[in-house]
């Protein structure tokens, strides 16, 4: 009983991270419309700079502050924050495709990185030892798995109600504004290129809190934590829950982590000895699908956005794109 | 020195024949796709299918040309595959993209050619397994061309750079001289012209896959040719190519041809101060700097 | 007299069930010029768009010849024996002359000799025709567009605007050379801003405004009608409903 409840308080935690970075990705994608090619990185930008900053000390090992965890996520939190900045600057004024393909280089960069810059980041091994907030003080396992799933849900509490106030208020309605229709939205003295950037970082800066938690949980990180099919899997989380719904985000997450961890429990008992070696590929496989099938059959997800929005959505687009033969 | 910057050539070649359809597709179809460098890899296994047919059908193919390990059951399956790539290409419009473009936005696009990315990849990893491949277990000399400045190159490399020079000049006489040039480049310009000049978009569009999956798959069998065949060959190449459009500016074929041996050399010099662990970093660095200095690239124009 | 073009009931727009053209009515005689004017956002472009294939058409008919073509591929329209020019963006800037005009006449059998009747009739073409077109000045570019339309010899030639953006000289020379093609047995269908110089080459004119027919007849009768001269040559805006 108690392996079963900590086995789930286990999953529920790794849902709970996941579904505050989707969470981060649906201010982007679906609320401003703003593609993140290297969710990763940002994710792993909170981190490694949670790790550094919060860690223990190594010889010859830049960081291990052992800041205070609080403090050493807010740092994590302003690194993933800070490289969001420079790659938005950057690409913001550009065509929409340009931050896609200059976040998936991000994200390319900064696997480069964490593998290569030893002193930095403890290449392919990765860093550990990072001292668990409250661990000592709570010290029984159980309880603290427990503990920490509280904790990761009031995170998640807070960002969800956080970003729904966002979305809700005045200056989310412009973000949408932006999304639908970019011209009409300036001519209302809306600044998009300011607005774009703002959301792209706030976004990223949510993905570096659940990387910062991630850290805490495992106390370890290293390149195969942050492997690419992580932003493949946040992708399929937010299309699967619904773009432009929170609710629907955090429902996602659940749901694909709980499908990917089921195939790959299933895959590892089931399949013959000799598919071992493939099974991530199968997975993979099942990933893409279900970001390809969603996107041809169930694009608004299962939770949609309001119809009401929607309905304005295709009147918007209709206009420009038909405008653009001739 | 010397060193690198041949071999950046090398890679130059097989850059820029991978980035000419990438930017006509994405000028043509105003998306960024992230399965585009998978055609690579489909190119490259596809060769090595048919390379293994040809040589056990017809043993007296499977010869090297001397001093290449090139041999003409290679050379016939990678004509082959430039055609079964280019038709892949098609397929995969047709299955996904043709789909989403008729209801839904290009950032769509953008996502969906992720996921085809994702499942081409693995898909291949499962039909050939995780193991890198060589087409030839001959082992390629290399001739040391000068010792001071120490500079070796196999004759593998010539050959692939001939090859790729060559098939970029046809398709350059194809733009220039054909009126189906002139419709292609037509179409780049300004598609709801095209139209009405009489240019049928669905035929054009059938066409870029077609010739962008061709010279993909060349670049694909050249790099596998020159190095290894692995699942990760198109991964490896996404970055590159995409560097090699936008630093030749989207839509310019001119531009990515250029941009794709900027990206090699630059790539190549860059690694004599850095590790080598961070070279599929540098066409990020690359990117980034274009962006900064000139957003556009070299010969694109401002859409915006 | 006999119309080569005719538009009859035709409801058309960008977005499914929101036309801008409403029950739009027009028959363009054979040889003749044809003006279609109005205000702004009356949908005038859209009627010549929407007769090219451009616009999707929801109902109505648009008959060439006798031969129903509504909703045709824009590709399409040479065979059939029409020609659109663009307002804007109409020649392919980085392409030469020379090649703007052969891409139009690369499904033409005798492409070399149509290229020199071409030259021989727009002779500050010729001259240039190695140059991109987009080093073309303004009214040597609406020459090209024309050019490009007149290529494959069509019966009806549409032109959006052909005199918007060039100067009052300029402008005149290029209605004038849409009068001529009707000298050559072409019909011409024309929207135009520039009422006053539209309607002093026009054989009929149509207004529309609100996406409806409001009026038609002959230019010149247009062109006298105190009420017509009022609302259109005065600037005022008609049905503000």
């Amino acid at each position: 009983m108690i392996g079963m409840i900590s086995y789930l308080a286990f999953f529920a935690t790794m849902a709970g991270i996941l579904a505050i970075v989707v969470l981060g990705l649906n201010l982007q994608w679906g609320y401003t419309g703003l593609f993140n090619g290297g969710v990763v990185a940002f994710f792993g930008a909170g981190a490694y700079g949670t790790m550094l900053l919060g860690g223990r000390p190594e010889l010859g090992q830049f960081g291990g502050y052992e800041w205070p965890f609080v403090f050493a996520l807010a740092g994590g939190v302003v690194l993933a924050a800070l490289i969001a900045w420079i790659v938005g600057m950057l690409t913001l004024r550009l065509r929409h495709d340009y931050l896609a393909i200059a976040t998936f280089g991000v994200a390319v960069a900064f696997e480069s990185v964490t593998r290569n810059a030893e002193w930095l980041t403890g290449g392919a091994k990765g860093l550990r030892g990072f001292p668990r907030p409250l661990e000592a003080a709570i010290g029984n396992n159980f309880a603290y798995g427990l503990f920490f799933l509280g904790m990761v849900l009031v995170v998640l509490g807070a960002v969800y109600w956080g970003l729904q106030r966002l979305v809700h208020s005045p200056y989310g309605r412009a973000l949408r504004a932006i999304r639908e229709d970019e011209t009409a939205a300036r001519s209302l003295g809306k600044n998009p290129a300011r607005l774009r950037l703002q959301s792209f970082v706030i976004g990223s800066a949510i993905m570096g809190v659940a990387g910062g938690l991630y850290v805490a949980f495992y106390a370890f990180v290293s390149p195969q934590d942050l492997a690419p099919i992580l932003t493949f899997q946040v992708w399929a989380m937010l299309i699967v829950g619904g773009a432009g719904n929170n609710r629907g985000a955090v429902l996602g997450a659940f749901l694909i982590w709980g499908a990917w961890t089921a195939s790959g429990f299933a895959l590892s008992k089931f399949a013959p000895q000799a598919m071992q070696l493939y099974t991530g590929s199968i997975q993979y496989i099942l990933i893409g699908t279900v970001i390809v099938g969603m996107l041809l059959w169930r694009p608004q997800g299962l939770l949609p956005e309001r119809i009401v929005t929607r309905f304005t959505k295709t009147a918007a687009k209709a206009g420009p794109t038909s405008k653009g033969a001739i | 020195m010397i060193q690198s910057i041949v071999d950046g050539i090398l890679t130059g070649a097989i850059i820029s024949l991978g980035a000419i359809g990438l930017t006509m597709v994405m000028h043509m179809l105003r998306f960024a796709n992230f399965a585009y460098a998978e055609l690579l890899a489909i190119g490259a296994y596809a060769a090595l299918v048919f390379d293994a047919l040809f040589a056990g059908l017809l043993p007296v193919l499977d010869t090297a040309f001397k001093p290449l390990t090139l041999t003409a059951a290679l050379a016939l399956a990678t004509i082959i595959a430039m055609v079964i790539t280019g038709a892949s290409a098609v397929v995969i419009d047709w299955l996904v993209f043709k789909r989403i473009r008729a209801k839904a936005d290009a950032l769509s696009m953008v996502f969906a050619s992720f996921g085809v990315a994702l499942i081409v990849r693995n898909v291949l990893t499962l039909i050939f397994g995780h193991k890198a491949q060589l087409y030839s277990n001959d082992i390629a000399f290399a001739v040391v061309l000068s010792r001071d400045p120490l500079l070796l190159i196999k004759p593998d490399q010539v050959f692939v750079l001939v090859a790729a020079l060559a098939l970029m000049g046809l398709f350059h006489l194809v733009l220039t001289r054909t009126t189906f040039g002139y419709a292609l480049r037509a179409v780049a310009e300004n598609p709801a012209l095209a139209q009405v000049s009489g240019v049928r978009l669905s035929a054009m569009i059938t066409a870029v896959w077609m010739i962008g999956g061709g010279l993909s798959a060349a670049a694909g069998v050249f790099y596998a040719l020159t190095n290894h065949l692995s699942p990760v060959l198109g991964h490896n190449f996404l970055l590159p190519v995409f560097a090699a459009t936008i630093v030749g500016g989207i839509g310019s074929v001119h531009g990515a041809v250029l941009g794709g041996f900027i990206v090699g050399i630059a790539s190549g010099l860059a690694l004599m101060v850095l590790p080598s662990g961070y070279a599929p970093a540098m066409p990020f660095v690359i990117i980034l700097a274009v962006l900064l200095v000139r957003p556009h690239g070299l010969f694109g124009e401002d859409h915006s | 007299m006999s119309a080569v073009l005719t538009v009859s009931a035709l409801e058309a727009g960008y977005v499914r069930d929101l036309p801008i053209l409403r029950q739009v009515n027009v028959s363009v005689e054979h040889a003749s010029l044809t003006v279609i004017i109005g205000p702004n956002g009356a949908g005038k472009s859209t009627l010549i768009k929407a007769i090219a294939g451009l616009v999707p058409v929801s109902a109505g008919r648009v008959v060439l010849d006798g031969a129903d073509i509504t909703g045709i591929r824009p590709d399409q329209m040479g065979a059939l024996g029409l020609a659109y020019v663009p307002q804007t963006d109409n020649i392919f800037r980085h392409l030469s002359i020379r090649e703007n005009l052969a891409l139009v006449l690369r499904r033409v059998e005798d492409r070399a000799a149509r290229l020199d009747e071409l030259y021989a009739l727009f002779p500050p073409l010729a001259g240039k025709h190695k140059d991109r077109a987009g080093s073309l000045s303004g009214g040597q570019r609406q020459m090209l567009a024309v050019a490009m339309a007149l290529a494959t010899r069509p019966r009806v030639v549409l032109m959006d605007e052909p005199s918007a953006g060039l100067s009052p000289k300029i402008a005149a020379e290029v209605l004038d050379l849409a009068r001529s093609l009707t000298g050559q047995g072409v019909t011409v269908l024309l929207v135009e801003q520039n009422v006053k110089q539209a309607l002093r080459v026009a054989d009929h004119c149509y207004i529309l405004a609100e996406g409806r027919n409001q009026l038609d007849g002959p230019a010149a009768a247009i062109l006298s009608d105190p009420l017509v001269g009022e609302i259109y040559l005065g600037g005022k805006r008609v049905g503000a409903a």
